[in-house]
């Protein structure tokens, strides 16, 4: 059967050899597609190359580099290997390998992080690559074992055959051999028309242990001696631990130690996690706040609202034309302003991870989406060479961008040091994880459109004022001040690029970033965008007093990828004919993430407060499909998420820090709350974009441009429950 | 020390009795598939059955717990027979990260002991745990296919 190894059973999968030095691909790393010297694994099966070890038994293992949150790229990922690979797909398992040997082997798989919607489109073309260069591999090793010309052999399903004689062989029997040649120097891949394996709704490596409890999370990491640590950092952003009262929790059941993490948390470590979070609760904590703790949710908001201001500066994202002269001059304008508040991720599982640390070694074993960011940490937290370190990946419980971060992993190592031989879990409580998200940022939109006398739309100024998550994240990816990412779909270009053309536009950033820490949150600055552009794009339809579709459309005539998904929704939905009675209809479109997506909502409301959604279509182009049964449950999945946050998800500021503890006064989405979504897949091929977030970015405007047709409302803040609007 | 019954085993624990039945299960049994997402009986994910029925054993302590029938999603299976209700969820591909689906598997599992033919009302009504991925349609899905075996 199909299964993925769970490193933390098979932490010494392969033993690092001598460096097998390939074709390298120019992407500063070294990606080796075989030969001459052979790596073996550690059950002493060749790798044919980093990517594909054959056993004996004709078992495929692909390494997947890339981590599985649940969004199915590791089961897609090893469908395009296999595809190349031409190999018996229920023969294939998966494994991870550890940043740590990636390193010693210069990188050999590529880049580990996982997020952005790129595991599958930023790794395909290498990974295919890998198996495209074993196939040729194998097929040369068995036409070398029968003296004829490889060119008379052809593989397919793990079987080598002749073609000539009719003789076959199987990769198990050759890879041996095959694992000793020299790698061609240059594949042809396959066209994707020609797939077999890939391309296919094919069921997910991964699902059966996620069934029966045994799939191994960061937080079921057990190892012997293993003692368990629950942390309180500074409740206030940017506050320091002043002190604490060790002796008031003296003689706790289980307690073992209470140590200082950095110079702002506070860690307990007991025998059990429940002792250790129960001693926690009754230790006397100190805070030296700082002055964040004036801030609120309302300076922010104040402080922003300021930024919408043109007297202030802006960083210019999309210009063309000149809008404010256009405005001023329009026969006709409008005018609103929406907002976006901070969000947590609220991952299923806390964050967690467990490090064991040596005076030569440091191990840490978590979930993380970027394998090389959490070895990283461990480096700089430890203070331990590259070679005496290492990360073990495991199960993801959510992702969501928050696990891209490695805050985590930095304090379970200061942890562990202080406690050398000893491995120290550190998991989260829901709110300690509540209190220390790294927020989808928060922002302001103060659009301005203008008609002439026939109510064309003649100007946009579009004026974003708010948090920018490079500056806090990544200041080198600033460009002079700008944070490019803060115009995700309302780019001119790229892969987030504005979908209409309108004669004057301009569309700004006006930096400002409050204290609360922001991060990538799954679909990013996306979400507020297309928030801010569909539904401002619905008011601006109903000023010209126009169908809101038909509106779209007519800006869209030099954008025929973005208007054709949005006409698949408008289609499947039945735009043209009349919704049911009660029943009201919202469109939106967006491109995010290198993908075209759009979303339409049937909406009924009562009392003019509870929203009953009674049917979601959604279409992406995302270039190519690898696995549709996936993308179909992203696109599902992208709904739910979108939808917790427009109407349940938002986090407040009071005193500097979180209002919201747990899923009490955060809410997420029931099964009761969210309709079938019918996914309508358009891949027009030609490129490679993502699916895990950019649908996300449609779903809310959807539903708040249904919400205005059924009740003549504007809805210009979210999240939906400080409007007191629930669902039905 | 609580004397425990858990799929079908009398285990003794050595734990206060406030101890939420969650962690004795989780820490001192040492069955790590029921997980933690809340510790307040939100989210579900901590979900087992207590002499038949679906209960957060986040909010259960121990001592409330001693003398009774409790499955954890290690003892659904019958041997080497997946519950049904395991079986459609990878008939039916369900999981996402999976990390709720303990939860999710066990709620669905009491519901259909109860109602062996609910309906879409029935699993809006049982069926209130947490799933970030979203994968709602999935388990809807998969309820009505067992249900119509």
């Amino acid at each position: 059967m199909n299964k993925h190894v769970s490193p933390a059973i098979n932490r010494r999968a392969f033993v690092i050899g001598t460096a097998a030095v390939g074709a390298g691909l120019a992407l500063g790393l070294d990606i080796p597609f075989g030969g001459p010297a052979v790596v073996r694994a550690a059950d002493g099966s060749p790798e044919v190359n980093a990517w594909v070890v054959v056993r004996p038994d004709d078992t495929v293992v692909i390494r997947i580099a890339r981590s599985e949150m649940g969004q199915g790229s590791l089961t897609g990922l090893a469908q395009l290997v296999a595809e190349e690979l031409e190999c018996d797909w229920s023969k294939v398992t998966t494994e991870y390998p550890t940043p740590g040997q990636s390193v010693a082997r210069k990188r050999a798989w590529g880049d580990f992080s996982t997020g952005g919607s790129r595991g599958i489109r930023s790794s395909q073309d290498y990974v295919r690559k890998g198996g495209a260069t074993a196939r040729v591999m194998l097929i040369e090793a068995a036409a070398n074992e029968w003296k004829v010309p490889a060119s008379e052999c052809k593989a397919a399903n793990s079987v080598i055959t002749h073609t000539p004689s009719g003789k076959t062989t199987t990769y198990g029997k050759v890879a041996e051999a095959a694992a000793k040649l020299t790698p061609p120097a240059e594949v042809k891949l396959k066209d994707p028309k020609d797939w077999t394996i890939a391309g296919k709704g094919l069921q997910r490596l991964d699902t059966a242990d996620k069934t029966t409890g045994t799939m191994t999370y960061g937080i079921d990491v057990k190892l012997p001696g293993m003692l368990n640590a629950a942390i309180k950092d500074c409740p206030v952003f940017g506050g320091k631990l002043k002190s604490y009262d060790e002796a008031k929790i003296a003689g706790m059941k289980g307690v073992k130690k209470v140590v200082k993490v950095g110079d702002t948390a506070v860690a307990v470590v007991a025998d059990t996690w429940w002792h250790a979070k129960t001693a926690l609760e009754a230790l006397p904590i100190v805070w030296d706040e700082g002055d964040n703790a004036k801030v609120s949710s309302e300076t922010i908001a104040k402080w922003l609202a300021e930024g919408l201001d043109n007297e202030h500066p802006a960083y210019v994202g999309n210009k063309n034309g000149d809008a404010k002269a256009a405005i001023a001059g329009a026969a006709k304008k409008i005018e609103a302003v929406y907002n976006y508040p901070y969000q947590n991720h609220a991952t299923m599982e806390p964050m967690n991870a467990t490090a064991l640390y040596t005076a030569d070694k440091c191990e840490v074993w978590c979930g993380t989406q970027n394998g090389e960011a959490a070895f990283a940490a461990v480096l700089e937290a430890s203070g331990l060479p590259a070679e005496k370190c290492d990360v073990h990946k495991l199960m993801l419980g959510g992702g969501f961008g928050r696990r891209g971060m490695t805050d985590y992993v930095r304090q379970a190592v200061a942890i562990a040091k202080q406690m050398p031989g000893t491995p120290i879990k550190l998991l989260w409580s829901r709110e300690e994880d509540m209190a220390h998200g790294r927020y989808h940022p928060i922002t302001q939109c103060k659009m301005t459109g203008a008609f002439d006398a026939d109510n064309n739309l003649v100007a946009l100024h579009y004026r974003l004022s708010g948090q920018s998550i490079l500056f806090s994240l990544r200041p080198e990816a600033l460009q002079n001040g700008m944070d490019p990412a803060a115009f995700q779909g309302v780019a001119q270009s790229g892969e987030a690029a504005f979908g209409y053309s309108v004669p004057n536009l301009l569309i700004e950033h006006a930096m400002r970033n409050p204290h609360v820490p922001p991060g990538f949150w799954r679909g990013v600055n996306v979400n507020h965008n297309a928030i801010y552009m569909e539904c401002f794009m619905d008011e601006l339809a109903h000023a010209a007093g126009q169908d809101p579709l038909e509106f779209r459309r007519k800006l869209m005539g030099n954008h025929p990828k973005h208007l054709a998904v949005l006409n698949a929704v408008a289609e499947k939905i039945g735009w043209s004919k009349p919704a049911p009675q009660g029943v009201y209809r919202g469109v939106a479109q967006i491109m995010g993430y290198g993908s075209y997506v759009a979303g339409a909502a049937e909406i009924s409301v009562t009392d003019g407060s509870k929203i009953k959604v009674h049917r979601i279509v959604a279409s992406t182009d995302p270039g190519y499909v690898v696995n549709p049964a996936q993308v179909e449950r992203q696109i599902a999945g992208s709904f739910v998420f979108g939808l917790s946050a427009l109407f349940y998800g938002g986090c407040t500021v009071k005193d500097g820090r979180i209002e919201q503890s747990n899923f009490d006064t955060y809410n997420s989405m029931r099964i009761n709350e969210m309709p079938k979504v019918e996914a309508v897949m358009v891949p027009s091929g030609g490129f490679w974009g993502g699916v895990g977030e950019p649908t996300i970015g449609v779903a809310a405007p959807a539903v708040l441009n249904a919400y205005f047709a059924a009740t003549g409302k504007r809805i210009r803040s979210v999240p939906l429950r400080d409007q007191n609007i629930t669902f039905a | 020390m609580a004397n425990l019954t858990i799929n079908g085993k009398s285990i003794t624990v050595d734990v206060e009795p406030d101890t939420p039945l969650l962690w004795a299960i989780r820490e001192n049994v040492g069955l790590t598939g029921t997980k933690y997402g809340c510790g307040i009986a939100q989210c579900g994910a901590c979900t087992v059955h207590i002499d038949g029925v679906a209960i957060r054993s986040c909010g259960v302590a121990v001592s409330e717990a001693e003398g009774k029938q409790i499955t954890t999603i290690e003892g659904l299976a019958n041997g080497g027979t997946l519950h049904r209700v395991q079986q459609a969820w990878i008939a039916h591909d369900v999981p996402q990260c999976g990390y709720c689906q303990s939860g999710m598997i066990m709620a669905v599992a009491a519901l259909l002991k109860e109602k062996p033919k609910p309906t879409d009302a029935d699993i809006d009504d049982a069926i209130t745990n947490i799933c970030r991925c979203g994968t709602f349609q999935q388990v809807r899905e998969a309820i009505h296919t067992i249900a119509n075996a």
